[in-house]
């Protein structure tokens, strides 16, 4: 028999997610809020710093509105990620993990089942993302064609899905070794931030000391911005009047960075499950 | 009974300093219903926990349907049901979405799950309710409702941690039924109480646990045998003289304190026993009170082996029943 056991936790989780609808629709208006407010008002400023610099013939230039589009669906990314896991720490609170860790279903699979429906929820969020943003002028995927703009669909959803596989890993190693949301929530806001503001995610890196650019290089939501970037608005671009080029070798990298992020985050989730003791 | 089901030799497990299972061995045949009645803290749960593989062996060897507990867990949790003490449902989800959540857990094919989802909602009358969310369940509802979890995925054991309690009598009373009925069907039973009725009523075999230490075992009737044919109950004048003249005399057994008078265990007919009792109390110039004969009761064989003083112990009444010393 093949077991599918993972998605018993997923489909549970999935019932959950639609039937909070508060929950439901604030984690699919938080996004669009985002970008909105931050977009919006962060691109009138940015845009005039960029109009000064003269522009590089034949290359295109990016709006500041759409080169945040990629950063804001990594940081939703990222927060929606690392929170799926709290439901594990709230099943663990309210007994209700009991029935799962005295079942012959294997640990892995809430692992699996808890990232798989995480990544649902990040892709339902990619989308509203992308959608709200191309209604007030994100111009992703300006001038593809159908094909190729399933075709960068299909590489945003990619990277999106590589990377909160791995942060939900993360999150349920943490969710199931600790006593107290407040206790995760700690660990998550203590994290988010750098992981957060030593990226690419909203400004040029170019503009940082050295030490944070290194860290930026090597930060798994740098990777990802990386990917989005690639996907949506291309290979060849200037935004404010920085030059940003992307080869596949730079794209592929990035991917495997995010994929050892994964494996790694994961054998860490797999410790923490076996050495679990939930009475 | 020929074949045991449950095999447990030396069971012990400690948190941090403190032992809370303490050397226990019993085994358990197939169909019986086997009972742990004991105070709070005694350590019941502990010793599930173990058996059901949710805490880790510890020291001691333990065997569910032939399977070895510290190294065959998976096998051990197909065979078995398990009803927490504490409520384990998801009250956010329906009747529906418990049980079939559970079903796929345990691997079950939908055909399978769909048949026994029907047949448990029958069993546990809880079919009208499929659609309800689990919160808006009073609390006999939900208790049936984990029993019928626990007998979903026709375990050969179902573990039942203290299974009626916080429930109304007449809920305990078709509850029994119930259980009975699982019995009768071939389910081997586990069960921990620190209800004397219950383990009274139910019980193949009751193990009186204390201190994580089983202190007596048998059929209800042989512990309660053990404590002579009748017991007579006496306030007098003077308790401690009554006591002594008392001891000497034929066809008495013991004799205990027990709150306002003294409590004596006879080991023959009481009816014959008690003229003489009080004659002679009379004849020292005691005057009698009150006078109580009557078989003697799980309580009271609660009292002579755990040497403590019982409180009434009837459902609705406070849940901490007993008192650690
Ligand atoms: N996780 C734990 N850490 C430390 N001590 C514990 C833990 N769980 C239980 N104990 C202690 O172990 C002892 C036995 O507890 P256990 O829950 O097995 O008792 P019980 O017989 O089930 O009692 P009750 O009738 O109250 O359910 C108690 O003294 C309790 O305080
Ligand atoms: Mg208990």
């Amino acid at each position: 028999m093949v077991n599918y056991g993972f998605m018993t936790i997923y489909w549970r989780d999935m019932i959950r997610f639609v039937r909070f609808k508060t929950l439901l629709i604030s984690s699919l208006i938080q996004p669009a809020l985002w970008m909105a407010f931050f977009g919006i008002a962060m691109s009138a400023s940015f845009d005039r710093l960029g109009a000064s610099i003269p522009p590089i013939p034949g290359v295109p230039e990016v709006q500041y509105l759409t080169f945040m589009a990629a950063g804001v669906i990594a940081m939703t990314t990222l927060f929606t990620s690392l929170f799926g896991g709290i439901v594990l720490l709230f099943d663990k609170n309210w007994g209700l993990m009991r029935e799962i860790m005295a079942s012959p279903l294997p640990r892995d699979h809430i692992i699996f089942g808890i990232a798989l429906s995480g990544m649902t929820k990040s892709f339902i969020q990619v989308m509203i993302v992308m959608i709200f943003g191309l209604l007030i002028g994100v111009s992703f995927f300006a001038g593809y064609t159908i094909a190729h703009t399933v075709v960068a669909l299909l590489g945003i959803m990619l990277f999106v899905g590589m990377f909160s596989i791995g942060f939900l890993f993360f999150s349920a190693a943490i969710s199931i070794s600790m006593d107290t949301p407040e206790g995760l929530q700690g660990i998550i806001t203590l994290l988010s931030m750098p992981i957060f503001f030593a990226s690419n995610a909203l400004y040029p890196v170019s503009a940082f000391p050295p030490v944070l650019q290194a860290i930026s290089t090597v930060n798994p939501l740098s990777q990802l911005v990386n990917g989005v970037r690639y996907f949506a608005i291309g290979d060849n671009f200037t935004t404010m009047g920085i030059h940003y080029v992307y080869t596949p070798a730079d794209i592929l990298l990035s991917f495997t960075v995010l994929g050892i992020f994964a494996i790694s985050m994961f054998g860490v989730a797999w410790w923490r499950f076996k050495s679990a003791v939930v009475t | 009974m020929s074949t045991s089901i449950i095999e447990v030799e030396g069971l012990e497990h400690q948190y941090g300093d403190f032992k809370a299972v303490n050397g226990i061995s019993f085994t358990v045949g197939k169909g019986e219903i086997f009972s742990f009645l004991g105070p709070n803290g005694a350590g019941k749960s502990t010793a599930i926990n173990i058996l059901i593989t949710l805490l880790k062996l510890q020291k001691g060897e333990a065997c569910i349907a032939g399977y070895d507990v510290r190294t065959e867990a998976e096998k051990v949790r197909e065979s078995i049901g398990i009803v927490f003490q504490e409520v384990t449902l998801d009250r956010d989800m329906t009747v529906w979405e418990i049980l079939e959540f559970h079903g796929r857990l345990y691997g079950m094919t939908r055909p399978d799950r769909k048949e026994r989802i029907a047949e448990i909602l029958e069993l546990v009358k809880l079919g009208g309710q499929k659609d309800m969310l689990v919160k808006k369940l009073s609390g006999g509802m939900k208790r049936r409702l984990e029993i019928g979890r626990g007998l979903m995925t026709r375990p050969i054991v179902l573990f039942l941690d203290e299974p009626t309690i916080g429930l109304d009598p007449q809920t305990r009373m078709r509850m029994w039924d119930y259980i009975r009925t699982v019995n009768d069907e071939g389910t081997t039973i586990f069960l921990t109480t620190h209800y004397m009725d219950e383990a009274d009523n139910l019980s193949d075999r009751i193990n009186i646990i204390d201190h994580g230490k089983i202190i007596a075992s048998g059929k209800p009737w042989e512990l309660k045998n053990e404590l002579g044919q009748d017991l007579v109950y006496l306030e007098t004048s003077d308790n401690p003289r009554a006591r002594s003249i008392i001891t000497d005399l034929v066809s008495i057994s013991g004799v205990s304190d027990k709150g306002k008078g003294i409590l004596i265990t006879t080991n023959d007919d009481g009816t014959k026993i008690l003229p003489l009792i009080i004659e002679e109390i009379r004849n020292s110039g005691i005057s009698v009170i009150t006078v109580n004969l009557k078989k003697p009761s799980m309580d009271d064989v609660f009292v002579h082996f755990t040497g403590r003083e019982l409180r009434d112990d009837k459902p609705g009444k406070s849940p901490a029943t007993f008192r650690r010393r």
